[in-house]
């Protein structure tokens, strides 16, 4: 009704050279705010579609076969609810008298912890043996069909439900069979590289940009580096992987193996292939990221902040170091969050630098050889297992808790810095 | 006043010079990059007076201030010549540090900028950056009192100085501006950013400030040009056009485009 009186009120008027269009135009700003709903959607339907798919490997159900039938040993096969006496007797009675011997000689069996004599039970008298693994999705939605398929193909076959992630997954190391396989070495060697990558690019980055920012004159010279900073931004991981095999394991060898410090070298024999090598290359990777963010940081620094520490007569160190960085700090600190988590997940450059394909045994220092957890996740897809696929998605998962923990960390340390500039 | 090195030339001129004027320029001229804003200005500054220079926008008052200070310095592709005269040295001498020129010759901005620090450490980084070693209490005290700011603040000394009105922030500007004892405090348009009473008070506070500091400000209003300076100069396209006792010049303006500008014909 007021519409109406609105309408007959502002109809009349003017000359009659605009044309109403208002409706038109209101029409179009709707059709385009559809297209960006639409395109939201479409990227949560995609990312939702990823975390599905590596959840329904990463859990589910698993056909286990086994040697030794564990309810022949606890009432209902669960041998958790056995005595220590009672997992003694069981390895006792059911192992070869030349193996009991060689455990004795280790440490004798009544000395031993509850969960290494579980352990023993598990892996040397049942001795699981995955037959055949199922989806989630499978697993939740399809039971009757898994029972029916597992009592058809592998009658002696136990079905679990099985969590790929588990605390014994985090703490095994690399195994020939998936059931026994876990990430703990690659987690290490993750966090390693990355911390090497981090210590190195992060001051040479804010360093170099404080002086392209700061300090360099605007001329040819200094606009050819920038231009080429940004060049160097895009180059395809894969060749900083080149020119980290190039530099890091030939060139400084002595130094990336660990031989100049005096180090003992490794006896398998690491070469130069080590983590201080990767995560050099790694560093070499995020640096022009890291100068480019750092950069901006300081660009967006006001004038005015500047030029209040020069009115009383600071010198330009003075205020870089006091007003510039403490106010881009923030900004900085965001830019190295998101090169060091494109750094995390890198595989291509650590395959030519040279990761190792199958490492059973932790990096002990900097100059040990290497595996990440982008590596372990390669090599475990491309196995014909299927076994290997549910821990190579559950090495995903891993991966992507340790990212988004990262990330946490960082923005929450960035929000503090925030708020702490905000209220001085 | 005890110098910081007794064999810096700058520092020499400025502990034997007694000139008749506080600042004086020479043919001095500022270039951004081809556009010259300020054309071959010579004038004199007296000591211990508020002196006012106005102008419509564009007329590059505030590019002349800040080259008294060699603010512009910072501005890549702005270049000085001619001289600047600080007790009889030049600044822009090729062996004067710019920041010693700074040092002696404080500026207060057009927007208040206090720095994302306490109120006391907004006074006090100044004065150490420049090497102070007196007591410092006294010193946060006796500059936000010139300020006319001390009664207002000091329970919330260590309270952070953006929490402050906008008034507020920029009489501590100009507190720390003075913490740092120059003798030459330069104006850019510092009340263009406040409401008419916090306004009033700065104007206040210049009439007390000229007892002890020599004062150059810009500003674009002719009214406060009138109300606080003894003298004023008119700029126009990047020339002097006239520069008289503030009476004088708004009184019986010598030039006819001063009598345009001052009777609101234009600008």
């Amino acid at each position: 009704m007021n519409a109406g009186k609105f309408r007959a009120a502002t109809g009349a008027r003017g000359d009659g050279s605009f044309l109403p269009n208002l409706g038109k135009r209101q029409a179009a700003g709707r059709r385009w705010a559809a297209a960006f709903a639409a395109a939201t959607i479409a990227a949560v339907l995609v990312l939702g579609a990823l975390v599905a798919s590596i959840v329904n490997d990463a859990f589910g159900l698993v056909a286990m076969e086994y040697t030794v039938d564990p309810a022949t040993l606890a009432p209902g096969g669960d041998i958790e609810k056995l005595s220590d006496a009672e997992l003694v007797a069981a390895l006792e009675g059911n192992l070869k008298s030349r193996r009991l011997r060689a455990l004795g000689n280790e440490k004798p069996l009544a000395e031993r912890e509850r969960a290494d004599l579980l352990a023993l039970v598990e892996d040397e008298v049942i001795k699981w043996e995955v037959v055949e693994t199922f989806s989630l999705a499978e697993s939740l939605l399809g039971r009757a069909e898994v029972d029916a398929f597992v009592a058809a193909e592998h009658p002696q076959a136990k079905l679990v439900f099985r969590s790929w992630v588990n605390a014994r997954y985090l703490s095994a190391s690399q195994s020939a069979t998936a059931i026994d396989a876990g990430v703990r070495s690659a987690l290490i060697g993750t966090l390693m590289t990355i911390l090497i990558t981090v210590a190195t690019a992060f001051p040479i980055g804010i360093a170099a940009a404080i002086w392209l920012e700061e300090y360099a004159k605007d001329d040819k010279w200094n606009r050819f580096i920038r231009v080429n900073i940004y060049n160097l931004a895009g180059v395809p991981s894969i060749i900083y992987g080149m020119l980290g095999l190039a530099i890091f394991v030939r060139a400084l060898e002595p130094v990336t193996s660990g031989a100049a410090f005096g180090a003992a070298a490794d006896p398998t024999g690491a070469n130069g292939r080590t983590i201080l090598s990767a995560g050099l290359t790694l560093a070499l990777l995020v640096l022009p990221v890291i100068i480019i963010n750092a950069q901006e940081a300081f660009r967006a620094v006001p004038r005015t902040l500047r030029e209040s520490g020069y009115a009383v007569g600071a010198t330009k160190w003075q205020v870089v170091w006091h007003h510039v960085l403490p106010a881009a700090f923030d900004r900085v600190l965001t830019g190295t969050i998101v090169a060091v988590s494109r750094a995390i997940g890198e595989t291509a450059p650590l395959v030519v630098v040279g990761a190792s394909t199958f490492l059973t045994q932790d990096p002990t220092s900097v100059f040990s050889k290497f595996t990440t957890l982008p590596i372990q996740i390669y090599q475990w897809t491309a196995r014909p297992q299927e076994d290997f696929h549910n821990i190579a998605a559950a090495a995903i998962l891993v991966l992507l808790v340790l990212m988004l923990s990262l990330n946490a960390f960082a923005i929450i340390l960035r929000n503090r810095l925030r708020a702490k500039k905000r209220f001085a | 006043m005890k110098r910081d090195s007794a064999t810096d030339p700058f520092d020499l001129a400025v502990e034997t010079g007694e000139t008749p004027w506080a600042l004086e320029t020479r043919g001095m001229s500022v270039d951004y990059g081809a556009f010259r804003a300020v054309k071959d200005l010579t004038m004199g500054f007296e000591k211990r007076r508020v002196t006012a220079i106005i102008g419509p926008s564009g007329c590059g008052k505030s590019t002349a201030l800040r080259a008294f200070n060699r603010m512009n310095d910072l501005i890549p592709g702005c270049r000085t010549e001619g001289q600047v005269l600080f007790h009889g040295a030049d600044v822009y001498a090729p062996e004067v540090d710019p920041v010693k020129v700074r040092r002696w010759i404080g500026m207060v901005f057009q927007k208040p900028n206090p720095f994302p620090k306490s109120v006391r450490e907004n006074i006090l980084w100044g004065a150490r950056i420049n090497g102070y070693s007196g007591d410092e209490e006294e010193l946060v005290e006796g500059s936000l009192r010139q300020a006319a700011l001390w009664d207002e603040v000091k329970d919330k000394l260590d309270k952070s100085a953006l929490a402050l009105s906008g008034g507020q922030q920029q009489r501590l500007c100009i507190a720390r501006a003075v913490a740092v004892k120059p003798e030459i405090l330069l104006m850019d348009e510092p009340t263009s950013a406040l409401d008419p009473i916090s306004t009033s008070r700065i104007e206040d506070l210049l009439e007390e400030l000229k007892s002890r500091y020599t004062i150059i400000i810009v500003t674009h209003n002719m009214q406060q040009a009138g109300r606080v300076s003894d003298r004023t100069a008119f700029m126009l396209l990047g020339d002097l056009v006239e520069y008289a006792p503030t009476k004088e010049l708004f009184l019986n303006p010598k030039d006819g485009r001063t009598e345009n500008y001052i009777s609101g014909r234009f600008g």
